[in-house]
């Protein structure tokens, strides 16, 4: 188990502001805690839910519900792999078994040292340069195994 | 005042009446799992569905949702219906094949068995236990978490509840008796589908016995501003 970030209480205080403490911004907050932690430290609920008189029951429901949200700590740097049907007959599976090797983790989860979070995507709409892999948003089509490698490298 | 039919039957209701608070006034046998009526309507179990006609058209409605208008015509029991809500006892029966309230439920809708893959489950997430825990008792300790076939009652992170008073409506107001409660020597265990307590109990001043989780007394006395010696008796010795 990684260690749970510390959230700063003036940091939710100010992102609480932001919205003027209203309860039916919920998530939007939760989105602005989880661009700052890139996950939701379980503090930073507790905190939420105080600052919007909403009960902790109800803020880790709506936490647990929406797939964008991390309970658990994420590494800096997203990895996407699209296993959507036209990259995985180009050999998405290929391209991410490789990964997993090279990080040792398996999709969903996160390196130990934080650095990089594996996911699995069913399209990311660009079907004609499968394979893909997005690490943090750019784009990288025609993937192959060995190519995996210098992509990873070239992410610090 | 509106007129409605339930089965061929023309009845009065109250504007704002649900149909199954009309059929339940009027003695028509409508099934339900989710519905109470010390909390609000949710619409969950889906068992209450019947068919109405409107303008011409006949719909399925959940009617512990549907409030009555004047002119429905409901019918409780048409092909339709039963045929429905059989294949909602056979989804229930698939998830919950081993809960006797669901076989018993099952049985008395006339589903004997489940053409669906079985799962073991006893929790059929309806969530009254919730509506219970913040609507009436006030603290909401517990919740629906995570979605899709992960959803689950639970508590924040499965861990013992900070709110939680341990009254244990939870396990009283659910339809199925998917939380255990059991109160042993000064201890009050629940258990919860995911999760699980135990609290403990104080001592009536008198008698000696165990009757109430301290935490409870303590959110009692804190509800009611009223003295911190009124709970020292069981109801029993008061």
């Amino acid at each position: 188990m990684k260690a749970e970030v510390k959230p700063d209480k003036q940091k939710i205080k100010s992102i609480l502001a932001r919205y003027q403490s209203d309860p039916g911004m919920l998530v939007p907050i939760l989105q602005d805690v989880q661009a700052e932690y890139n996950y939701l430290p379980r503090e930073a609920l507790v905190l939420v839910g105080q600052g919007l008189e909403v009960p902790l029951s109800q803020v880790y429901s709506v936490a647990s519900f929406f797939k964008a949200f991390s309970l658990k700590p994420r590494g800096r740097h997203l990895i996407n792999v699209c296993l959507g049907t036209a990259c995985h007959v180009r050999g998405a599976g290929r391209v991410i078994d490789e990964i997993k090797r090279e990080l040792g983790i398996r999709s969903g989860e996160t390196t130990e040292d934080l650095k990089y979070t594996l996911e699995t995507v069913n399209c990311v709409g660009a079907c004609a340069l499968g394979p893909i892999v997005v690490i943090d948003g750019n784009y990288s089509g025609q993937m192959t195994g060995s190519k995996v490698k210098p992509l990873l490298e070239s992410y610090k | 005042m509106v007129t409605l039919t339930i089965d061929g039957r023309k009845l009065k209701a109250e504007e704002g009446q649900t149909i199954l608070q009309v059929a339940e006034d009027n003695n028509i046998y409508i099934p339900t799992l989710c519905h109470n009526e010390a909390v609000k309507p949710y619409g969950a179990c889906r068992l209450c569905l019947v068919e109405i006609t409107r303008r011409g058209r006949e719909k399925l409605v959940a009617s512990c949702l549907y409030e009555v208008e004047d002119g429905l015509e409901v019918k409780t029991g048409s092909d339709r219906v039963v045929s429905n809500r059989r294949m909602l006892m056979e989804l229930l029966l698939a998830r919950c094949p081993n809960n006797k309230e669901i076989q018993d439920l099952a049985r008395r809708l006339g589903v004997e068995e489940t053409s669906f893959q079985q799962d073991d489950k006893q929790c059929i997430l309806c969530a009254l236990c919730v509506r219970v825990c913040q609507e009436v008792v006030g603290v909401s300790a517990i919740s629906l978490v995570n979605r899709g076939v992960d959803r689950q009652m639970g508590t924040p992170y499965y861990e013992p509840s900070d709110v939680c008073i341990g009254c244990g409506s939870c396990a009283y107001v659910c339809p199925v008796g998917a939380i255990d409660f059991k109160d042993v020597g000064d201890t009050r265990y629940i258990k919860w589908p995911s999760s699980q307590m135990d609290f403990k109990l104080k001592k009536c001043k008198t008698c000696g016995g165990y009757w109430i989780p301290e935490r409870q007394l303590e959110y009692m006395i804190e509800q009611t501003g009223l003295p911190p010696g009124t709970f020292d008796n069981c109801p029993d010795c008061r």
